[in-house]
């Protein structure tokens, strides 16, 4: 790549991450879906979770067919759609967001299809414009890098790469070749929400990734407790939570699927707990 | 846009035929699909495997399938003449077979011992349930439950034959959904299962090994229109749901530039109502299920239901090779109603006594609407990729018939 390489796009990922170590703990990554269970809850759920304990956020683009997804986060994006959110009130929302919060990283995740109908180039800009840090896109491996990942670090965004267990040894170098801001390890094969890894295999898949990159490490997929969070965050840089933190949406409708009073702070609630299992351990 | 010198030579490396195809898989999944490409790659050029392949195509699917005239459809319309490449006839009584073959004999080889695949009409689920059968192996397959109620007779067949099937109720509940929810199942089994894909479409390798293994329709048709004409034929027909049989017809005449191809896509209830499944026509580039394809979406990129009277063809999208021969012009895509598939279906059982699946039925409508305005010397073959058992619920309910009850 020119010029660009993926280690010279700065955002506020690598702030937090690096005042993170400083203060000696891992981060609390939330991941919630925009505009679920409607646009005004979700983005009163959005605008509390820093100060319920989220330090980086991961905001789900809704998607007609994730694939990549179990039911409960299926269901969120299901719910956002229904409800009419559009890519361009996504990224509203992180506009709205920013006025109030300079510092919490967000982090855009979903499919490629949206971003792709509304155009790479311009959802490029109009992202960075907004105030988005960084990029998880499912369907985009480095085997497709051209798409979108290069574009992202051009337009000065992170392209955050996910490596599984079956990323092997051979494989990894290629997918950290651009990766930024930090990598994802998928601690299950399995689709979001559905099952845990055991924690002597994360700390073992931790361990293997660091000796390829010294970007931070996040692990997600399965956590679903402040016990699990915090044993995550004894080995790993960033803890991940999102089916969990979406049930407690699910769980606090009504029966016509509303939001009912209670719900934004049930989520925070529960966030705050999340954060509390994070942050009790010390590094 | 340049026209290459052969229209034979896709995909590149990468798996794309000019902006479509590609690898738009989840990392979990990404190394299990390099290795399916490998092994295939090894495959191929594996004079066993070749001769494995041969043996089960010729003995146990029952190929070659017969070209035949149809006299009388071609007396009622006056004009063209026109021959049925008759995969109804295989074994299973679809062309899907003859990918399944190809697929099961490949997984076999790699070691996997669980198969999973989607279905629509359920003639890939049952031609899918029938090689497991075969060759002993444990599979499962999904289905929409809208599929599962049209084509029950297929439903009961696959479990008949041990296949465990996952009806598949979000969304549309049909075969894009059932498509979502393989591509999860395999996600979450990497190291036992074997995704069995049924049609020319999803992630590299897949289009093109499924063309490949569907190729035999082309070059049977290429030797037997020679044998009974002594020349190439002027058109070619078929039917396109994901764009298996279509490729499989037409792939080996791509670079007979004297060889008109002509592919018929769903326009379920009209394009006019927006309750269809034409995706060249009305659908624009968009990725899902592992490639960029022609997809029916919204205006915030959000795939759209299909719609269409045939399970099979009752799919947003299309196979990328399709997409790339309908932007260089290669083949004509046209849209076909289900009113015209239906008038199709009945006129090929009553005068040829030929009851074809609904899918295939597309492909007659066109030939119905074409041939009288073309020379008798004019040679049409049409691809009979099914017959229509499965469709007969379907069919009765459009006739206000209620099967068993006012017969
Ligand atoms: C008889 C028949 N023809 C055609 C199709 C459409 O699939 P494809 O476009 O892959 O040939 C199906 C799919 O189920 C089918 O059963």
């Amino acid at each position: 790549m020119n010029a660009i390489t993926a280690k010279s796009v700065e955002t506020r990922l690598g702030k937090r991450f690096a005042a993170l170590k400083a203060e000696g703990r891992a981060a609390l990554v939330t991941f919630v879906t925009a505009g679920d269970p409607d646009a005004q809850t979700g983005l009163k759920i959005l605008q509390g979770l820093p100060g319920a304990g989220a330090d980086i956020i991961e905001l789900g683009m809704p998607f007609s067919d994730p694939m990549a997804d179990g039911p409960s986060i299926q269901a969120s994006s299901q719910r956002a759609l229904a409800a009419g959110m559009t890519m361009k009130q996504t990224l509203d929302q992180v506009r709205t967001f920013r006025t109030q919060d300079n510092d919490t990283p967000i982090v855009l995740m979903g499919y490629y299809n949206p971003v792709y109908f509304y155009g790479v180039e311009k959802f490029v800009a109009d992202a960075k414009e907004a105030g988005v840090d960084g990029l998880i896109i499912v369907d985009l491996p480095p085997e497709e890098e051209s798409e979108l990942c290069l574009p992202a670090l051009k337009g000065g965004i992170n392209f955050i790469y996910l490596t599984a267990p079956t990323t092997d040894d051979k494989r990894l170098p290629r997918v950290l070749e651009n990766a930024s801001g930090f990598v994802y390890y998928v601690s299950i094969t399995g689709v979001t929400g559905t099952a845990s890894a055991a924690k002597a295999d994360v700390d073992a898949a931790v361990s293997r990734i660091r000796r390829h990159t010294d970007l931070p490490v996040a692990v997600g997929f399965g956590i679903t407790t402040p016990e699990g969070a915090a044993d995550v965050a004894s080995v790993a840089d960033a803890a991940v939570v999102g089916s969990a933190i979406v049930n407690r949406v699910r769980d606090n409708l009504d029966e016509q699927g509303r939001a009912k009073p209670g719900l934004v702070d049930e989520v925070l609630n529960f966030t705050k707990k999340l954060a509390d299992g994070v942050r009790k351990v010390k590094k | 846009m340049n026209k290459p010198n052969t229209f034979r030579e896709g995909p590149d490396e990468t798996g794309h035929f000019g902006i479509f195809g590609g690898q738009f898989v989840a990392e979990t999944l990404m190394p299990l699909v390099h290795d399916v490409a490998e092994a295939y790659e090894t495959a191929k050029n594996d004079p066993e495997f070749v001769k494995e392949k041969a043996y089960y195509l010729s003995q146990y699917v029952g190929r070659p399938s017969p070209l035949y005239l149809a006299q009388r459809l071609t007396d009622k319309l006056g004009g063209a003449k026109i021959y049925l490449k008759r995969e109804d006839l295989n074994h299973t009584g679809a062309h899907k077979v003859n990918n399944t073959i190809g697929q099961i004999l490949l997984a076999k080889r790699m070691g996997k011992t669980r198969i999973i695949a989607e279905t629509g009409a359920g003639q890939h689920g049952v031609a899918t349930a029938t090689v497991c059968a075969l060759f002993d192996i444990p599979c499962t397959i999904y289905m929409g439950t809208k599929d599962i109620e049209r084509q029950a007779p297929n439903v009961f067949r696959m479990k008949m034959l041990g296949a465990e099937i996952k009806p598949v109720t979000v969304g549309s509940c049909s075969l894009k959904d059932a498509m979502n929810e393989a591509i999860r199942d395999w996600v979450s089994n990497v190291d036992t299962t074997y995704f069995l894909v049924g049609t020319a479409a999803g992630m590299h390798p897949f289009p093109m090994m499924v063309r490949d293994f569907q190729c035999v329709i082309g070059e049977e048709v290429r030797e037997q229109i020679m044998e009974a004409e002594g020349r190439l034929p002027d058109t070619l027909v078929a039917c396109i749901g994901g764009g298996s049989n279509a490729i499989g017809l037409f792939h080996p005449f791509l670079d007979d530039a004297d060889v008109k191809i002509i592919g018929t896509e769903a326009a379920g209830k009209g394009l006019e109502t927006g309750l269809h499944a034409a995706s060249l026509t009305a659908g624009q580039p968009g990725v899902l299920h592992g490639n960029r394809m022609y997809l029916l979406q919204d205006e915030d990129g959000q795939i759209m239901e299909a719609d269409s009277v045939s399970a099979g063809l009752d799919y947003p999208g299309i196979g990328p090779e399709h997409c790339w021969l309908h932007d260089i012009g290669r083949v004509e895509y046209v849209p076909v109603t289900d009113a015209e598939a239906l008038d199709a279906f009945h006129t090929l059982t009553k005068l040829e006594g030929i009851i074809p699946a609904l899918e295939s039925s597309h492909a007659i409508a066109h030939a119905m609407k074409i041939a009288p305005d073309l020379p008798q010397d004019h040679i049409m073959v049409v691809n009979l990729s099914g017959r229509g058992d499965k469709d007969l619920n379907t069919v009765a309910a459009t006739m206000g018939v209620e099967m068993g009850v006012n017969l």
